[in-house]
């Protein structure tokens, strides 16, 4: 009971981090159809870009408060991160919309080869370590033979996230910017007749999408201390089997499909084998899409030819 | 036999063609629309009415031709500027946003930033009352001819100075056609607003128009006021399935 106690709160934090992430790939293929493959390198840059600000601020810069450190890490690195994908859409994707359907995604694949490997570059192949921080551990339970706990991290990243995904909730339901997000998703053509640029709303959600992968991204540099240049690709792929587990398309579906695929994950590992996490978090989903083929909270009419 | 008008009209085609790839879907067609005016396009199954349609809001962008707007010229504006210009359109099936509420897409039809959004929101609940009372309804769940009343009204709330129309009478019963050439006509006396109509329904339309046009193959074959078109034998013939 402890263990199986313990593990759910491991594996509700991992998978807030894979929701946050997935909810990227669902808007953008939501609003044009297209499967973002440089989404993962996007979280990766940004747990990047976020040790070297925190870097700066605690080392160069002399901060002494950490709990300040982090808010300013936090939002500079959602702030960067997003103007990244701003301008990657711009460059690489924008242009090739007009064209046949996969040429977004082949783009993508590069963009995904190139952050890796330009990362790589600037900051070594290695594994970075992030400086200990933020230790405290709460026991839940004492006695027993094994103590549940939970960390200030931890409690960190499901507040963050919680929030985060409330001002997504509100951004997407109550704003014109939502609005015009859902009606792009619905009807392109309708919604520029009526006024809407689409152009623009599509930038929107590539930010969107970027920012939050970039509180991912900082949340995952603080929970696991370290960060490396792959790291893109494997959380990329866990993300976009959440995404598509949950029902592509569908906001709810990622946060659920991320939270399943981390629980998957942690037990797996926790009563089996950490070997073969990955291969039960894609086998959940194999077996899923077999019976429901749109995913958990996918709609009828998410097929676009 | 176009007339030409004597003050610059609200809206002009001037010689305008549009490709759907190699494929000429308009051939050069010149129209015009007065302010105030009520005109109608007639025209067989895949003559090019739509695309005329979709082609003043530069989807697809004329390839030659101009087309202008209040005098200013329009034709390589993109859509949702167009959209800001004062034009409004309720085009062929709809369109509305299904997993919206009708309020939603009603908010769709204001362009945002717009302050006289309740105003709006009066004026077209006033000639739909339905839309106030059921605004929370998903649009997707509406009959066919709720939803084509929620498509006119979303194009209303922009106020335009111009609303186009593609065969809004398709598929529905002739008493909700009744209704809304009705709410037209009325629009057209008391709001002064100008009106630009595809009809299938050829009859009632020729019958509410000021002036019509007949587009067979891409190109304006007939032009004249509804009465002279309904008038001659070889249109009734065509369109009207009367000798
Ligand atoms: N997206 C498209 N791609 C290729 N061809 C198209 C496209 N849309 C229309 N066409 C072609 O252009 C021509 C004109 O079509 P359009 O829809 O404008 O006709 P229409 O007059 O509105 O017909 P209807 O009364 O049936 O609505 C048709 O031959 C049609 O097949
Ligand atoms: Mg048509």
């Amino acid at each position: 009971m402890e263990i199986f106690l313990q593990q759910l709160i491991n594996g509700l934090t991992l998978g807030a981090i894979y929701g946050l992430i997935a909810i990227g790939y669902t808007m953008v293929f939501g609003v044009i159809g297209m499967v973002n493959f440089a989404h993962g390198d996007v979280f990766m840059l940004s747990s990047f870009i976020a040790l070297i600000i925190f870097l700066l601020l605690t080392q160069i810069l002399g901060l002494a408060s950490i709990p300040l450190a982090l808010v300013i890490v936090l939002v500079a690195a959602m702030a960067l991160t997003g103007l990244w994908n701003f301008m990657i859409e711009r460059l690489a994707y924008r242009r090739l919309r007009a064209s046949f359907r996969l040429a977004p995604l082949i783009s993508s694949i590069g963009m995904s080869i190139f952050l890796s490997n330009f990362v790589a570059l600037a900051q070594g192949p290695r594994n970075k370590a992030v400086p200990s921080m933020l230790d405290e551990v709460f026991k839940l339970t004492e006695g027993h033979g094994y103590d549940v706990t939970l960390s200030l991290k931890q409690i960190l990243i499901i507040a963050v996230t919680a929030s985060l995904l409330f001002g997504l909730w509100y951004v997407v339901e109550k704003t014109p910017l939502g609005r015009a997000q859902r009606a792009c998703e619905q009807d392109q053509t309708m919604a520029a007749l009526l006024g809407v640029n689409v152009d623009r709303t599509v930038s929107a959600t590539f930010v969107i999408g970027a920012v939050l992968a970039a509180a991912a991204g900082v949340l995952y540099m603080l929970y696991y201390g370290v960060v490396n240049p792959n790291d893109g690709f494997i959380a990329g792929v866990k993300a976009f089997t959440a995404a598509v587990l949950g029902g592509i398309g569908s906001l709810p579906g990622a946060v659920l499909g991320g939270l399943l695929i981390g629980l998957v994950e942690t037990f797996w590992a926790a009563y089996f084998s950490s070997d073969y996490k990955d291969v039960a978090a894609f086998g959940v989903l194999a077996v899923t899409l077999i019976f429901l083929p749109r995913g958990l909270l996918g709609r009828a009419d998410v097929e676009k030819v | 036999m176009t007339m030409e008008p004597c003050s610059s009209p609200l809206l002009s085609i001037k010689g305008v063609k549009a490709f759907y790839g190699p494929v000429a879907a308009l051939k050069g067609i010149s129209l015009h629309v007065d302010e105030g005016e009520i005109v109608t396009l007639i025209g067989a199954n895949g003559a090019g009415k739509s695309t005329l349609m979709m082609t003043i809001f530069g989807r697809p962008q004329a390839s030659e031709g101009r087309i202008l707007f209040g005098g200013t010229d329009i034709t390589q504006r993109p859509t949702h500027e167009i959209a800001r210009a004062g034009l409004a359109q309720v085009p062929e099936g709809r369109r509305i946003f299904p997993r919206m509420t009708v309020f939603e897409n009603l908010q769709m039809g204001a362009l945002n930033g717009k302050s006289s959004f309740a105003q709006d929101l009066d004026c077209v609940t006033a000639l739909f009352p339905w839309l106030g009372t059921r605004a929370q309804q998903r649009a997707g769940t509406l009959s066919g001819g709720e939803q084509q009343m929620l498509a006119i009204g979303r194009a209303l709330m922009s106020r335009p100075r111009l609303l186009l129309l593609d065969e809004p009478s398709l598929g529905l019963a002739p008493l909700i056609v009744k209704q809304i050439f009705e709410v037209l006509k009325r629009l057209n006396r008391d709001e002064g607003l100008t009106v630009f109509l595809v009809e299938q329904n050829a009859y009632h339309a020729l019958k509410l128009a000021d002036r019509a046009y007949v587009m067979v193959n891409g190109e304006i074959s007939h032009a004249g006021t509804g009465r002279e078109l309904l008038a001659r034998d070889d249109i009734r013939a065509a369109y009207l399935g009367s000798a």
